[in-house]
């Protein structure tokens, strides 16, 4: 390992000393500027925990009521902070219930470094009590991952565990530690990761690519923007904001790009993708140059890649050089960061202001407010709408919460209706797709954010798959707001069951407890709502609330969020009802 | 819809614990079968060459190099045609030794097929034939008749007809 990484001595680095391997785990995490992480204690990981004893007054220990509310936890931190998240937790069952966490970081490219116990190395491939191959069960899950056996390693294998998870296209990260290493003494000393031999995290600009670009953009007619999480990952809102203003063109998010430029901006167009807006999805099809911004072409953004965007020349901002023409062939790819290709691209722009372009796009929204987002938001009928929640939301917090939510319509509606200010503002579960990521995430975007107001909106169901946690809000009072949209369903699957299989609602309804009367039980202040005109004084209270508060709301049974691309249709192919 | 073919894709790697693994989970994930897969040397000191030969469509032959070449520890990945390479596998054949004597054919066999006899004792004796896949294939047909007692064969090595410019890129890593 020696020769293959780049070492710096930082302020941070610690001089030489004796210690534990277990000690040197906390200088590590010191030394990477980590102050809170998420965990759960066992035996293989305990040398580790009682060093955790020892630096509580410098690392904040929070512990979950399940492994995997801890990795959410800490992608919830990651993603509403940019750091890298840090969790922890025992050999065997403690490090699989991390499996889930892992993979959605890394299809969500979320920087997260996770340590794990493993039995002592004496005892690795016997057997032991809570032994799991965890590094062979979480190759396909991360970023990198990598078994400690000797104290020794720990310090460089820290360090270039962080390094990796942060740097280039980021993702999670899980280190094993035998409990031999932890136990065993050495001579610590630490110095950051600034590189490795094998891995070039961001790849170099090629400026005849950014010239190739921005001629494109000047000759086009109907050009248009689509943005992804690149821009949040790079720190790129200024940027993105400076060119689709300066070239004046149209531009949509995908559902992990939200936020990046504010929800009220005229250029913002609104989401794509099969809940997205009418206009984006239906003009994706028109435009004549299509630009897209660190994100990769998901089926559920490109519907059938046959028909997506098959007019337009395509040019493609990315730093992972595996995504470019894995999905949609790119006319001129962009590599590197966005930011850097952005600034660069910024001077070569023409002023322009596609006013014609641009009323198709308002043309578009007309339709979908009449059809969809007027029915959604000022309803006639008696039912609450989910969507008039997330306008109560909205009013209450002044469009600057933080929205975190789960998987499921409630997440469609979110992300369609919640207004959004201030980027990293909205935390969800994009690729994977994870239900019971919601009140996780908001624990940890709330420790992330103290100064934000942090609103988790779930469904009945995915609720229910990590409700545990209500005891880490409770045992640490981080004052997170959820809102339970509780229509007796799991709405999304009962949807697709109504359109798609002829209304058998197989193993979709829910008989649901009282939910308010748990949250009680947790001491955490709670109410329900039945009735519309009960709504916004319960959401008033829930903003203004100092704690944590619990908020259920019934909302219509058999509602559908629409507009939506069928599963395999083309992007022109929305449907509005 | 693109044809298959063989590719032969070369991945200069790091030497860790568990790189196999990590690599052949890419061609799983994608329902692709690894035809043959050598792990060795290369020309450099400390670094790994794996030679993974795929029937498979270029797009998807890209698309794998692409993630293969992801992984930390993969310095660099490489995918050719056979046009592009200079491959071979070996094969080795294990056959009773009285045969030699009772079927003098088999003595033309090993003649004709260039193959060497590398070791001989009583019982038997092991031939050793190195070439394309067709070659051990026809060797392979011309013996059975009298009797393998073991065959195995070796995954393909190869090198490309073009660069692979590994040193400079390793150069380019400063310490």
């Amino acid at each position: 390992m020696e020769t293959k990484t780049i070492k710096k001595h930082t302020s941070k680095s610690v001089p030489h000393m004796r210690v534990t391997g277990a000690e040197a785990v906390m200088h590590c995490l010191l030394a990477e500027g980590v102050n809170t992480l998420y965990g759960y204690p066992g035996g293989a990981i305990m040398p580790v925990y009682d060093e955790l004893y020892k630096f509580q007054d410098r690392l904040h220990h929070v512990l979950t009521r399940h492994e995997q509310g801890a990795i959410h936890a800490a992608q919830g931190f990651a993603r509403v902070s940019g750091k890298v998240g840090v969790c922890m937790a025992t050999s065997g069952p403690g490090a699989t219930n991390l499996v889930t966490g892992l993979a959605d970081a890394q299809i969500d490219s979320t920087p997260l470094v996770c340590i794990t116990g493993q039995v002592p190395r004496h005892l690795l491939g016997s057997d032991a009590f809570q032994e799991t191959d965890i590094v062979g069960i979480s190759m396909p899950v991360t970023k990198w991952n990598y078994q400690i056996t000797k104290a020794s390693e720990i310090p460089e294998i820290m360090a270039k565990a962080f390094y990796i998870a942060r740097s280039g296209r980021p993702g999670p990260v899980l280190i094993d530690i035998t409990k031999n290493a932890q136990f065993e003494e050495f001579d610590f000393e630490y110095s950051t990761c600034t590189g490795v031999r094998s891995y070039k995290p961001v790849p170099g600009i090629d400026s005849r690519q950014i010239v190739a670009a921005a001629e494109a953009i000047n000759n086009a007619k109907r050009p248009f923007i689509v943005w992804g999480q690149g821009i949040l990952l790079g720190k790129a809102e200024a940027e993105l904001k400076a060119v689709v203003e300066k070239a004046g063109i149209p531009a949509a998010w995908t559902i992990l790009g939200a936020s990046a430029l504010p929800s009220d901006h005229p250029l913002n167009v609104g989401m794509v993708g099969m809940h997205g807006n009418y206009a984006p999805n239906m003009l994706t099809n028109e435009c004549d140059v299509l630009i897209a911004l660190g994100m990769r072409f998901d089926d559920r953004v490109t519907g059938d890649l046959n028909t997506y965007a098959k007019q337009a020349k395509v040019l493609h901002f990315e730093i992972d050089p595996a995504e470019v023409d894995k999905n949609v062939k790119a006319d001129v790819p962009v590599l590197g960061n966005v930011k850097d290709s952005l600034s660069m691209l910024l001077p070569l722009l023409e002023e322009k202001k596609h006013e014609a372009w641009h009323d198709r796009f308002k043309a578009h929204y007309a339709t979908e407010f009449e059809a969809v987002i007027d029915h959604d938001l000022n309803p006639q009928k008696e039912g609450m709408t989910m969507g008039e929640v997330i306008k109560g939301i909205n009013k209450a917090a002044h469009n600057k919460a933080v929205m975190v939510t789960d998987v499921g319509q409630h997440q469609m509606i979110t992300c369609r209706y919640a207004k959004f200010e201030e980027s990293h503002s909205n935390i969800t579960s994009g690729g994977l797709g994870t239900m019971g990521f919601g009140l996780p995430a908001a624990i940890g975007a709330k420790m992330g954010a103290p100064e934000r107001e942090v609103v988790a909106v779930i469904g009945d169901g995915g609720y229910q798959m990590t409700i545990q946690e209500l005891g880490t809000i409770h045992q640490t009072g981080v004052p997170v707001k959820i809102v339970v949209l509780n229509n007796g369903f799991l709405g999304m699957v009962r949807q697709w069951q109504q359109l798609f299989f002829d209304k058998r609602y197989a193993s979709t309804t829910m008989v649901n407890p009282d939910f308010v009367t748990i949250a009680k039980g947790y001491h955490i202040p709670a109410e329900k709502v039945s009735k519309r005109e009960d709504l916004e004084g319960a959401i008033e209270r829930m903003i203004k609330s100092e704690t944590a508060y619990f908020l259920e709301v019934e909302v219509e049974k058999e509602d559908n969020v629409f507009p939506m691309i069928p599963s395999g249709a083309s992007v022109s192919e929305v449907r509005l009802k | 819809m693109e044809e298959a073919r063989i590719y032969t894709i070369s991945v200069y790697t790091e030497n860790t614990v568990g790189l196999l693994n990590r690599i052949s989970g890419i061609f799983v994930k994608r329902h692709i079968n690894i035809e043959s897969i050598n792990v060795s040397g290369s020309e450099i000191d400390d670094v790994k060459r794996f030679v993974i030969v795929v029937r498979t469509t270029e797009k998807w032959v890209n698309n794998i190099v692409g993630q293969i070449e992801k992984q930390i520890d993969v310095i660099k990945a490489y995918y050719h045609n056979d046009e592009e390479t200079i491959f071979l596998e070996t094969a080795l054949f294990k056959i009773a030794s009285h045969l030699l004597f009772d079927e003098r054919q088999i003595q033309n066999i090993i003649k004709d097929s260039h193959s060497e006899i590398v070791t001989v004792s009583r019982d038997f004796f092991v031939i050793s034939k190195s070439g394309r896949r067709e070659e051990i294939e026809n060797l392979y047909e011309e013996l059975k008749p009298y009797g393998i007692m073991q065959f195995v064969r070796s995954g393909r090595v190869s090198v490309s007809k073009s660069q692979m410019e590994i040193s400079s890129l390793l150069k380019e890593f400063v310490h």
